[in-house]
């Protein structure tokens, strides 16, 4: 099958630049051959055009792209071992289905029985074999996307790219497609670089993401690192609720509003932020013995899975299992445990 | 122009290359339009200075003489004669784009109001006239007109016209053919606006307003402006330019700026004069598309 | 659907009545024996096979034939070739409203101004070559005149409909120049060039004042037939070639229709 599965991609001092608009500012990134990687962020920060970079339907400003070994900054889309799937889907509408899988593999002038050959494999890998002979038009979102899929695989691409593939679909659709294009890409083994800006995607469908604001990527890791140990506040909050607190830094930890609280990893500044995941507050029946808060309870939100309590001071967020029953205006004890509390950069 | 190398939807290719096939594709457009509507429009200009030769050939030689005719001033002192019919090609014009916007109104609120499989049927009724040739559509008054058929027998029995005779050529048989003729020019974008009138904002001018009318000028106006906007001009330039619907329904006596522009290209030969009356509606042409490009919608004609 | 009141129902039915009145009644004339006036004297197809012994109609008709089908072939091309440049170059902001002015002034120039001009033109060309002799090939420039727009325009709103995500996918599926050119944009321009097509010749036939005042005397037209006809007086015959004129529009019209809404759906 394919040769180049094991080439890394190498993103190097990547500037793009639309007139006097910088889109992105200096990127460097290694996909490794093989990984989910995500692109997260925002409209506007970049993240599309960085994707287009890496299909060759853009040139970057400076900087370059490599593929293995080989430089291919300068490649068109037409050149490249590169398949997308785009957010439209941008499936040929005059062509079958079938037409459609088959166009990169024709337009490369593969022989026919190898054509025929793979696009019945891509037909069969994402269950498409029963409406080969339609037209676009009469598939429904969820098919149009895996359409769209097996027209970029069958080309056997050393890496796919997902530009928010599952945008166009309703939302209880969403759930399994992630899920699906997780185990896709585990069985296949092609790298896959998706763009989104949804966190619940990236973090079930990720390897790794790279999350991205203002042109440049604010934060890269595991799914479990970047929600878990977010390196500043944009990151914090655009991958969950997130409660901030400002701190000042102490010996052994940090003083806020709501007191002294010790750390496990002491910040850098003497000023800022430290934050806390709803989830991780946990809920004490008496004073605990570090980070203890008493709080009384303005809110209780009803969220199936679980409670939302919203508690002053400090207009903290604590998530809670759905047994406990509390009321607004309860007293209780807090512990926002040391390692758990994360002190956040710029 | 710079040289370096850009991806332009996916192929590599040079600023310079792109203009340069991006203007081949244009070349033989622009060149025709250029030469056979920009440099037409230019000499046209120019010749409306000319003088007219004693053989109605063309003299360069620049003069005033026919911008003079046309406001009126001659040999014989000034008459309004030309200006009068400038403004009543403006007179016609309104009067007929007026009712025609009135008549558009119910019809295609009617259309919308349709099922979706023959709303489409009731769309290309609307179509067909806008396409079909003038002299055809304007002629064919002439049978309903007939001294036979009852409008005109009405007309005679209230003695507005001899026994015997049909009901044209005369200004009422002008105003007929021009609404006919220019309904259609009004009906369709306006339509396209109402097709996508919010109708959640009328029912609530509906429930805070008691009178149709406010309902109609606080919630239906606004909306379906930019539609009337293109109806009006697409049907009030040309309805002020026709010579077809008045030469054929209104007779000799009754001369619009259209047949009075045909006069100077036709029998009369005085090119300059043609050129100078053209200018004059033109300039009516560009002060009533200022109103339209206020409105700044695309003219969708198809 | 909503239901509209009782009033406006039956002014809108009256206002497609008064539309369809006058050609109905040109219609029932055309079947109609009596040879002059207006009184039903009896049901014919007289007219309609007279209309094939009239050298002058046969004519005409020939002439209306061959200005619509080579100023519509003309015009096409060129159209198709401008939209094409209009819509997939990077144009910037001055160019573009140019562009869009060029193509927006056949649209809205009255006829008659258009056609004065043209005279004039054709006047002073004259004297360099007789092809420019009142007539046919005078004709045929004015309509490709007026026709190229509405052609760029048509193909113009079909590739704006195509967008560009179809030409990137394609590039990104290994597409060259030529078969991204034969097996997606022309297939997908398709629909938009014969409507486009199609409005033309309508337009072309149309059209009266420009042929009115660019024609010479080898070069009588259908409408031009018409307009004279009718001047000296109308007959049954006028009257069957004019159903039959309007016929052929109708197929046009809803042909174009059918091909431009076709796939917008």
């Amino acid at each position: 099958m394919n040769t180049n599965k094991e080439k890394n991609l190498t993103i190097q001092n990547v500037v793009k630049t639309f007139g006097k608009v910088e889109v992105l500012k200096t990127v460097n990134q290694v996909v490794k051959a093989g990984e989910f990687f995500t692109l997260l962020g925002p409209s506007g920060c970049g993240k599309t055009t960085l994707l287009r970079i890496i299909a060759g339907l853009e040139i970057p400003t400076t900087g370059s792209i490599i593929l293995g070994t080989d430089d291919i900054t300068s490649l068109p889309a037409t050149k490249r071992h590169v398949n997308m799937v785009f957010q439209s889907y941008a499936l040929f509408p005059h062509l079958t289905i079938y037409e459609n899988i088959a166009f990169g593999l024709r337009s490369r002038k593969i022989n026919a029985d190898e054509i025929k050959r793979r696009v019945a494999e891509g037909l069969e890998m994402l269950r498409l074999e029963s409406l080969q002979d339609r037209m676009p038009d009469q598939l429904s979102g969820g098919q149009k996307q895996r359409v769209s899929l097996a027209r970029a695989l069958v080309n056997e691409p050393d890496i796919l790219l997902l530009d928010e593939p599952m945008s166009a679909l309703d939302a209880k659709l969403r759930s399994q497609v992630q899920e699906d294009l997780r185990r896709l890409q585990r069985k296949l083994g092609t790298t896959f670089i998706m763009v989104t800006h949804d966190q619940d995607e990236a973090l079930v469908c990720s390897d790794r993401i790279a999350v991205m604001n203002g042109g440049v990527i604010v934060q890269c890791g595991t799914p479990e690192e970047v929600y878990d140990y977010p390196c500043n506040k944009f990151v914090a909050e655009f991958l969950g609720a997130a409660n901030m607190l400002k701190a000042k830094r102490v010996e052994g930890g940090v003083e806020t509003e709501l007191g002294f609280f010790c750390l496990e990893k002491m910040p850098e500044w003497s000023e800022g932020l430290v934050t806390i995941r709803p989830e991780w507050i946990k809920i004490r029946e008496s004073r605990p013995e570090r980070n203890g808060v008493l709080a009384t309870v303005d809110d209780v939100v009803y969220r199936g899975t679980n409670f939302d309590l919203f508690l002053s001071p400090g207009n903290l967020r604590v998530r809670t299992s759905a047994n406990k029953n509390f009321r607004v205006g309860d007293t209780i004890w807090l512990e926002l445990t040391a390692g758990d509390l994360v002190a956040l950069g710029d | 122009m710079e040289k370096k190398r850009i991806l332009w939807r996916g192929e590599l290719t040079t600023q310079r290359s792109l203009s340069i096939r991006g203007l081949f594709c244009l070349s033989s457009g622009i060149s025709w339009l250029m030469f056979f509507l920009m440099l037409p429009g230019l000499l046209f200009v120019a010749v409306s200075f000319a003088t007219r030769g004693d053989h109605g050939e063309l003299v360069w030689q620049f003069s005033l003489e026919s911008y003079e005719r046309l406001m009126g001033f001659s040999l014989f002192g000034w008459t309004p004669d030309y200006l009068l019919i400038l403004w009543r090609s403006v007179e016609v014009a309104f009067i007929t784009t007026l009712i025609a916007v009135l008549l558009s109104y119910p019809l295609s609120f009617f259309i919308a109001s349709r099922p979706a499989k023959s709303r489409y049927m009731w769309l290309t009724l609307v179509i067909v006239p806008f396409w079909t040739n003038m002299v055809i559509r304007t002629y064919a008054w002439f049978y309903l007109l007939s001294p036979d058929l009852p409008l005109a027998k009405l007309a005679c029995a209230l003695g507005f016209i001899p026994e015997g005779t049909p009901l044209y050529p005369n200004v009422f048989a002008v105003y007929l053919g021009m609404v006919t003729v220019f309904l259609p020019f009004v009906v369709l974008p306006l339509y396209s606006s109402v097709e996508r009138l919010d109708w959640s904002l009328v029912e609530a001018a509906q429930d805070l307003y008691s009178s149709r009318m406010r309902v109609f000028m606080q919630a239906i106006l606004p909306q379906t402006a930019p539609g009337l906007a293109v109806g009006i001009i697409l049907t009030f330039v040309p309805a002020m330019a026709t010579f077809v619907v008045p030469d054929l329904l209104g007779g000799a006596k009754y001369m619009l700026v259209g047949n009075l522009i045909q006069q100077q290209f036709g029998a009369s030969r005085d090119w300059p004069f043609g050129a100078a009356v053209s200018l004059g509606l033109m300039i009516l042409t560009m002060i009533s598309l200022q109103i339209y490009s206020r409105k700044g919608k695309e003219i969708e004609i198809v | 659907m909503r239901k509209t009141h009782p009033v406006v129902k039956g002014l809108a039915l009256l206002t497609v009545w008064f539309l369809y009145l006058p050609l109905l009644g040109v219609a029932v004339c055309s079947f109609n024996t009596a040879k002059d006036g207006w009184v039903w004297k009896g049901f014919t197809f007289d007219w309609y096979v007279k209309l094939f012994d009239n050298d002058w109609i046969l004519n005409a008709a020939w002439n209306t034939l061959v200005l619509g089908l080579v100023s519509t072939v003309i015009a096409t091309v060129i159209g198709t070739v401008l939209a094409v440049g209009i819509n997939r170059f990077p144009w910037g902001r001055k160019t573009n409203s140019f562009l869009n002015t060029m193509l927006n002034i056949p649209v809205v120039i009255p006829d008659i101004v258009m056609a004065g001009s043209l005279v004039v033109v054709f006047g002073i060309l004259r004297e360099v070559s007789s092809i420019f002799d009142m007539g046919m090939v005078d004709m045929i420039i004015g309509h490709v005149t007026f026709q190229i727009a509405f052609v760029a325009l048509v193909v113009r709103s079909r590739l704006t409909l195509i967008g560009q995500d179809v030409e990137e996918a394609a590039r990104d599926l290994f597409a060259s120049n030529w078969y991204l050119m034969r097996k997606v944009m022309l297939p997908l321009m398709m629909p938009g060039i014969v409507a486009g097509a199609m409005l033309a010749f309508t337009l072309s036939l149309d059209d009266f004042v420009i042929s009115f005042f660019l024609s010479g005397p080898d070069s009588q037209t259908l409408p031009l037939y018409i307009y004279a006809s009718v001047r000296r007086g109308v007959t049954p015959q006028i009257h069957a070639l004019s159903t039959l004129v309007v016929l052929v529009t109708v197929v046009l019209v809803v042909g174009a229709q059918f091909l431009s809404k076709k796939e917008e759906a």
